[in-house]
C-alpha cells in the first residue's frame, strides 16, 4: 500500500520508524500484563521502571503523548494521516502507550472543543506532560445508564459554586489530582437542561473518597463525596446548564477509547499462547480442536474489527462518520475483549485459576479476565449502546 | 490508504447502482427464474455493462479494458449483491480476466482479453469437484498426449458453465489429490469433443453447471501459466474471486438489512410499530454493527489485493469468513423479522437468503477461511 502513499507521508513513516526503533526501550515493546506496566502520570506519580521513565520522557518531548493535539498545548501537531502512520508503526513494534490518562482520552478532546482559551492553556499542557491525573465524576448511585437523572447539586454563591452530593464508580478517584464532574446547576429545568460540566481539584476542602472492592480483588474505583466543595464559576466548561452537550461529546471519546482497549494485534497470537499451554498434535495444530476453532473465529472477528476501527478514523477524517458510531464500536469491541479473556482462561486451564502465587504473578490472568467483565458496563452498557445505535443510527421509533 | 471510497470510486458506484437498480431489480431475477430463461441472464444488459466499461474493468487498457483495480470490482459486485442481478461479471470479468491477466502469455492475453472487455466472450473457472471448496483436492487428470494433453474428470458448480465460451480448468498433471505440486490450469473450449455440460438449476436461480471431460484433447498452447506450478496462480485468482464474492455479500447483507429496518418502521402489532420493541431493536443494532465490520474487512481485503495479490491471503480469509457469517445472519434475521411474510415466495427476502447460501459455498465457506487463518498464524 505504500506505493500509493504520498511521498512526504512515506518519508514521515521512515523517519518515525527509525526514531521509534532508536528510542523505544525493548522493555516497552512487551504487551502490558499488569497494572504497573501502565504509566498514569499525576502529582504523586512514580515510574515503575527506568525504561518506563525514559520512554515516557522521550515521547513527551516530541509531543507524542498526544500526537494529534496542537503544538501550543503540548501536542505533536500531527495530521490525521501522520497520526495513523505513527499508530501503525507503534503497533508494528508492539510499543506501549507512553502515558495512559483520562485527560488524554476524555477531557482533552472535550476541552479542545468546548473549553475557553484560559482553560485550554491551564489544563492541556499539563495533561500532555502527565503532570495532572484526572478522574471522571459522572455516575451516581441512582444515575447510571440514566445518567441525566444525576442529583449532585451546585449552588451559586457569588463567584463560586458550592457542590454537594456523591458520585460512584469514580475510577481512580483516590489517585486523581482533579475531577471533571457533572453537577446539577438548575434543579427546576428539564432533566438534560440543568446540568453543568465543571472541573476542580480533588484536594479541595470537602472532597472525600472511599475505595470499592471488586470481584478482581482490586479497588480501581471509589465512592466520592462532596460536602460543600467551593469551586470558582470560571471552572465550568462550556455554558452553565448546557453541560450535557460536553458530557455527550466526551462520552463519544470515552467509548471509542474503551472499544480499542483489547490489546489488538499486539503480542503473541492467541493461538500460539494457547498452543504453549495445551500443546499441539503431530501436524502442529492446537491439541483441542474446539478451542482452536473458537480462537480462529475470534481472530477473524478481531481482524475485521481492527479494519473497522481504522475505517472509523478514515470516515471521521473524510467527514462521513455518524456521530453515534463510537457506540457501535464500543459495543462490539468490549464484547470481543470479554471473549478474548474467556478464551485465555480456557486455554490456561487449571493454571489460569491460581490467584495468589509468584508463578501466576498474583493471578494476573484471572484478574484481567474479571476486569474485562466491566468493559460492557463502564462508559455505557452494551444494552445502552445497542439502544443508541437503534435509535440514532437506524432511526427506529422510540419506545 | 484510507478505508473509504475515493471520489472516482463513489462515482463508479453511483453509475453501477443507477444501471443495476433501474434495469435489474430483484424482479428481474424473479422473471428469469419464472420463465425458465435458457440463458439465465440478460444479454442486452450485459452489453450495456460492457459499453459502460464494466466488463473489462480489470482488463489492462492495452487490451481494451479500463485497467481499474479490485476495489472498483468490489464496488460493482456490491451493487450486484443489492439486487441479486445474475450476470457474467464475477466469472468472466473478475475471475477469468484475472486468471488470464496474471497467468496468460502474450498470445493468450491478446486473444481473449479484448473479447472479455467488449463483452463478446464469457469465460469461467472450473475448479471444485467435491461437495466443498478444496482446491488442492483437484483430481481431474491431464495426461500428456503427443504435443498436448488429454483431460478427464468432472467439475461441480462451474459458475456460468452452460453459457461460457471458455473454461479455465484446474487439472492435475502430477502428484496426488491434496498436494500443491502438480496442478495446472488449462484453457478448454466448451465445444471441444468429449465435453459434457449439464446446466444445474440452483436454489438461487443463478447460473451454474456441472461439466464432465472425457479424454478432451488440448494442445500445449492451452496451458495457462506453468505446468505443475498452477497452485500459486490459482491461489491469487481464487483470492480475487473471494474478495469479490465478499463484496457481493456485503451488498446483499446491507440490502436485506435495509429492507428489514424499513419493515420494523412500518409493521404494527399490539398497537405499536414492531421497531419499538427493544428485543428487535437490539438485534437490528447488532446486525448493523456486524455489517459495518464486515464492510471494513472487505474493503481492507480488496485494497490488500490491489497492493499485492500474493500478500493478501490473510485479509481475504478474514473478509470471506466474516462476509459468510454476516450474510447468513442478515438473511436469517431478515426472514424472521418479516414473520410469515418472510416465508412467502411472493416477497423478495427469500431470494436473498438463497443467494447468500450460494455465496457462502463459493470459493470456500466461513469454516474454510477461518481454518486458513489459523494455519497462517501457526496454531
Ligand atoms: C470498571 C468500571 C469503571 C467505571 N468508571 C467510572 C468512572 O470513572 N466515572 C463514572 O462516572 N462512572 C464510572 N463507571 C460507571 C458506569 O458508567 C456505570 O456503571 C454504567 O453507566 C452503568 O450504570 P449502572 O451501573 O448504574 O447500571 P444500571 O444503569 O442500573 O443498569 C443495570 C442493567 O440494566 C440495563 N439497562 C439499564 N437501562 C436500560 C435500558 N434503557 N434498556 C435496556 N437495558 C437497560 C443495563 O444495561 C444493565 O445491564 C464505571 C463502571 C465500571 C464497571
Amino acid at each position: 500500500m505504500s506505493e500509493s502513499e504520498p511521498a512526504d507521508l512515506e518519508k514521515f513513516r521512515e523517519q518515525t520508524r527509525a526514531w521509534l526503533e532508536a528510542n523505544c526501550p525493548p522493555e516497552m515493546r512487551k504487551p502490558v500484563t499488569s497494572d504497573t506496566d501502565v504509566f498514569w502520570g499525576g502529582r504523586n506519580t512514580k515510574f515503575a521502571s527506568e525504561p518506563q521513565r525514559i520512554w515516557f520522557e522521550r515521547m513527551r518531548d516530541k509531543g507524542w503523548t498526544v500526537p494529534d493535539w496542537p503544538r501550543e498545548y503540548g501536542g505533536g501537531g500531527l495530521s490525521a494521516a501522520e497520526h495513523k502512520v505513527l499508530r501503525a508503526e507503534m503497533a508494528r513494534m508492539g510499543a506501549r502507550p507512553p502515558l495512559s490518562s483520562f485527560g488524554i482520552w476524555m477531557l482533552g478532546p472535550a476541552l479542545l472543543k468546548y473549553g475557553n482559551e484560559a482553560q485550554k492553556k491551564e489544563h492541556l499542557p499539563d495533561i500532555a506532560a502527565g503532570l495532572i491525573r484526572w478522574c471522571q465524576g459522572y455516575s451516581e448511585p441512582n444515575a447510571g445508564s440514566d445518567l441525566a437523572s444525576l442529583q449532585t447539586r451546585a449552588e451559586s454563591d457569588g463567584d463560586d459554586f458550592v457542590i454537594t452530593g456523591s458520585k460512584i464508580w469514580t475510577s481512580y478517584a483516590d489517585y486523581a489530582d482533579w475531577i471533571f464532574c457533572l453537577v446539577r446547576t438548575d434543579p427546576t429545568a428539564k432533566k438534560h437542561d440543568g446540568i453543568s460540566f465543571i472541573l476542580f481539584d480533588m484536594a479541595s476542602k470537602g472532597v472525600t473518597t472511599k475505595p470499592i472492592l471488586l470481584i478482581s480483588g482490586y479497588s480501581p474505583f471509589c465512592e466520592t463525596f462532596f460536602d460543600g466543595v467551593r469551586v470558582p464559576k470560571s471552572h465550568v466548561v462550556g455554558t452553565v446548564n448546557r453541560g450535557w452537550d460536553v458530557a455527550k461529546y466526551l462520552l463519544q471519546h470515552e467509548r471509542a477509547m474503551i472499544s480499542g482497549m483489547g490489546e489488538r494485534g499486539v503480542g503473541r497470537p492467541l493461538g500460539q499462547i494457547a498452543a504453549d499451554s495445551v500443546g499441539t498434535d503431530a501436524q502442529g495444530k492446537l491439541d483441542d480442536s474446539m478451542l482452536r476453532g473458537r480462537i480462529a473465529s475470534f481472530d477473524v472477528d478481531e481482524a475485521a474489527l481492527a479494519a473497522c476501527a481504522e475505517r472509523a478514523v478514515d470516515l471521521a477524517k473524510a467527514g462521513q462518520a455518524h456521530p453515534a458510531f463510537s457506540s457501535a464500536m464500543k459495543y462490539y469491541g468490549t464484547e470481543l475483549n470479554k471473549r478474548r479473556h474467556e478464551i485465555l482462561m480456557s486455554a490456561g486451564g487449571v493454571n489460569a485459576l491460581e490467584w495468589e502465587s509468584e508463578r501466576s504473578r498474583q493471578g494476573a490472568r484471572p484478574r484481567a479476565w474479571l476486569r474485562t467483565k466491566a468493559n460492557s458496563i463502564e462508559g455505557g452498557t452494551t444494552e445502552v449502546m445497542l439502544g443508541i445505535v437503534a435509535k440514532r443510527i437506524l432511526d427506529l421509533p422510540g419506545a | 490508504m484510507a478505508l473509504v471510497l475515493t471520489e472516482e470510486q463513489s462515482m463508479l458506484r453511483d453509475s453501477a447502482r443507477g444501471l443495476i437498480s433501474d434495469k435489474a431489480p430483484v424482479s428481474h431475477l424473479r422473471s428469469l427464474r419464472d420463465n425458465k430463461d435458457p440463458t439465465g441472464f440478460s444479454k442486452e444488459l450485459w452489453h450495456s455493462f460492457a459499453e459502460m466499461g464494466f466488463a473489462g474493468l480489470l482488463v489492462p487498457e492495452e487490451f481494451g479494458g479500463s485497467g481499474l483495480g479490485f476495489v472498483e470490482a468490489g464496488v460493482v459486485m456490491e451493487e450486484i449483491g443489492r439486487t441479486l442481478m445474475p450476470s457474467p461479471f464475477l466469472a468472466t470479468s473478475v475471475v477469468a480476466a484475472s486468471a488470464l491477466n496474471r497467468g496468460g502469455n502474450a498470445a493468450q492475453k491478446s486473444e481473449f482479453l479484448p473479447k472479455i472487455s467488449n463483452g463478446s466472450l464469457l469465460a469461467t473457472l472450473a475448479i471444485d469437484e467435491g461437495a466443498k471448496h478444496r482446491p488442492l483436492q483437484t483430481s481431474l487428470q491431464a495426461v500428456r498426449a503427443g504435443n498436448g494433453f488429454k483431460l478427464s474428470g468432472a467439475k461441480a458448480l462451474v459458475v456460468d458453465g452452460h453459457v461460457a465460451d471458455l473454461f479455465i480448468v484446474a487439472a492435475r498433471t502430477a502428484g496426488a489429490a491434496g498436494e500443491r505440486e502438480g496442478l495446472t490450469l488449462f484453457l478448454v473450449n466448451p465445444k471441444a469433443k468429449g465435453v459434457a455440460i449439464e446446466r444445474t438449476i440452483m436454489v438461487d436461480a443463478h447460473n451454474a453447471a456441472r461439466i464432465e471431460l472425457a479424454n478432451v484433447e488440448v494442445n500445449a498452447d492451452s496451458v495457462l501459466g506453468e505446468v505443475d506450478q498452477g497452485a500459486a496462480l490459482l491461489d491469487g485468482v481464487l483470492d480475487i474471486g473471494r474478495g469479490a464474492v465478499a463484496a457481493e455479500m456485503v451488498g446483499l447483507s446491507e440490502e436485506v438489512f435495509n429492507r428489514t429496518v424499513e419493515y420494523l418502521k412500518n409493521r404494527k402489532q399490539f398497537g405499536k410499530l414492531i421497531g419499538e420493541f427493544q428485543a428487535l431493536q437490539h438485534r437490528a443494532a447488532e446486525l448493523y454493527v456486524d455489517i459495518e465490520i464486515t464492510r471494513a474487512a472487505t474493503m481492507k481485503a480488496l485494497q490488500a489485493l490491489d497492493a499485492d495479490v500474493a500478500k493478501a491471503a490473510s485479509s481475504v480469509a478474514v473478509a470471506k469468513a466474516r462476509a459468510g457469517t454476516t450474510a447468513t445472519r442478515a438473511v436469517q434475521e431478515g426472514v424472521q423479522m418479516h414473520g410469515g411474510m418472510g416465508m412467502t415466495d411472493q416477497f423478495d427476502i427469500g431470494f436473498f437468503m438463497k443467494r447468500a447460501r450460494v455465496c457462502e459455498e463459493l470459493f470456500g465457506d466461513a469454516n474454510y477461511h477461518t481454518e486458513q487463518l489459523a494455519r497462517a498464524r501457526g496454531y
